[in-house]
């Protein structure tokens, strides 16, 4: 018996669609200023209050640790990472610049530990925003 | 302000807010959030205590 012949080409993965709403917007760049802002915009309270938590202790106990906060001074490409990784932060970020914290140089291990925590601070926010436009556009619960 | 933390405890505190991020951020359910944020946290610590021990060795 012959095999069916299939054409290939037909084999379109039926993905669904998920509409780009003014919210799937509007709710990372919340979350991105303000950690956890976009699932509390979201009404996913818990979560919110959550990362919100976290991402603020972490920044703080960055500062804490006299960690360092890049500027975007566009120079070495590991003080541009560094400073992708602190903007991260949001609202966070521009506080601690405008009030000049973490205007130091590292100067023992305590303080690459601050700035480790700062940077990571600003990437867990980048994740919680990328979370709340994937509630937001209902590919996630 | 100023806060000082011992390598372990910091090592902890980090574990402690990425697990929760990653827990919130990775899974949909609220089980299988807490249990990854839980994997995670796990995983973080004990990998503080083989890099200790792996450490440790070295310097024997």
């Amino acid at each position: 018996m012959a095999k069916p012949i299939i054409d290939k080409s037909k084999l379109v993965a039926t993905e669904p669609e998920y509409p780009l709403t003014t919210m799937a917007v509007v709710a990372p760049i919340v979350a991105w200023l303000i950690p956890g802002g976009g699932h509390i915009l979201l009404r996913r309270y818990g979560r919110g209050i959550l990362l919100l938590i976290s991402v603020v202790a972490m920044f703080l106990i960055g500062l804490g640790m006299q960690g360092r906060i890049y500027q975007p001074n566009g120079g070495d490409i590991l003080d541009i990472l560094g400073f992708i990784g602190d903007v991260g932060s949001g609202a966070l970020y521009f506080l601690a610049r405008i009030m000049d914290w973490g205007n130091v140089m590292a100067a023992n291990a305590a303080a690459d530990y601050g700035k480790t925590f700062l940077i990571v601070a600003g990437l867990l926010n980048f994740i919680a925003a990328a979370d709340a436009h994937h509630i937001a556009l209902g590919k996630k619960p | 302000m100023n806060i000082n933390l011992s390598h372990f405890s910091a090592a902890v505190v980090f574990a402690l807010f990425t697990s929760i991020v990653f827990g919130i951020t990775q899974r949909n359910s609220t089980k299988e959030q807490v249990q990854y944020g839980l994997y995670c946290f796990a995983m973080f610590v004990g990998g503080v205590f083989v890099a200790g021990w792996v450490m440790a060795l070295i310097r024997r």
